[in-house]
């Protein structure tokens, strides 16, 4: 029971921050909750019993990922201007229209999984805290997945080239066209 | 030691919701990166949760496959947005319409 308290605690930290990600100004201070969210869904993972996956969640994405986004904001140079062009753009009129969307699409989504009659009438469908280690990970992993470990170092392989051409200098135009 | 699956999958519908939320409302690139980011994560829950319904690891391997996405996804994006703030300035999604189609 305490495990099921704690993981509405951490849930409802993870849509408190999304919002607060979602909703805020400045770059930086919405980073940061997202790092919230992201350490409050780890929390999560860890309840469902799957401490391997908590500990990746905090380690690439709460700690690489998360610092890449940091970093690059370090490169944006956000300053008071975007601050106020951004207050400038969020009016509520902009919110309207993509909120009522959004709505529909989960109450709709939300009525789905709660009328699904076999998950609340089978007595098993309540997760049983059972853990899953990293060994039965990391067997599956390089066993039958071993194909899709291949294709995501190549997709990992695609994003640092492509990252590397896309953030380099810029070539001087020496014409008027030419450059390109 | 129980936890609801049908809540488990609320909380994942409203993670979503929230981004989709703000990826459709922001103007921002940078912000509306943020967002998918927290679309992906709800995705990632919603494998975790599955995952640990059906006491398999399939779950966390897919979650690991959507962590090297998501990886993927940053980087070429913030390199995008680098490239594009200094194209154009700010980071307005609206002046992108360059290409007129």
């Amino acid at each position: 029971m305490s495990a099921q308290i704690l993981f509405y605690i951490s849930g409802s930290i993870a849509i408190l921050a999304s919002l607060f990600v979602v909703t805020n100004k400045n770059a930086v201070h919405a980073l940061l909750y997202l790092v919230v969210s992201l350490l409050a869904l780890a929390m999560c993972f860890y309840l469902l019993g799957a401490p391997f996956a908590a500990a990746l969640q905090i380690i690439v994405y709460a700690g690489a990922i998360m610092v890449l986004f940091v970093f690059a904001v370090m490169i944006f140079n956000i300053n008071q201007t975007d601050i106020d062009r951004e207050k400038h753009w969020l009016t509520w009129q902009s919110w309207v229209g993509p909120s009522l969307l959004v709505m529909v699409l989960l109450a709709e989504i939300v009525f789905v999984i709660l009328s699904n009659q076999n998950w609340s009438t089978n007595p098993s469908s309540a997760v049983q805290i059972e853990l899953v280690d990293a060994r039965a990970v990391g067997t599956l992993l390089f066993g039958p997945y071993l194909l899709a470990v291949e294709i995501a170092s190549f997709l990992l392989l695609a994003g640092l080239v492509g990252g590397y051409h896309l953030a380099k200098e810029l070539p001087k135009r020496t014409t008027k066209d030419g450059g390109r | 030691m129980t936890v609801p699956i049908e809540h488990g999958f609320v909380l994942v519908a409203l993670l979503w919701a929230i981004g989709l939320v703000g990826l459709l409302s922001r103007k921002n690139t940078l912000f509306m990166l943020m967002s998918m980011e927290i679309m992906l994560n709800a995705g990632a829950l919603a494998f975790i949760l599955a995952g640990s319904l059906w006491q398999q690891a399939d779950g966390q391997v897919i979650y690991i496959l959507i962590l090297s996405i998501a990886a993927a996804e940053v980087g070429l994006g913030l390199a995008l947005l680098i490239r594009l703030r200094q194209h154009i300035g700010d980071l307005d999604i609206d002046k992108l319409d360059e290409m007129k189609g």
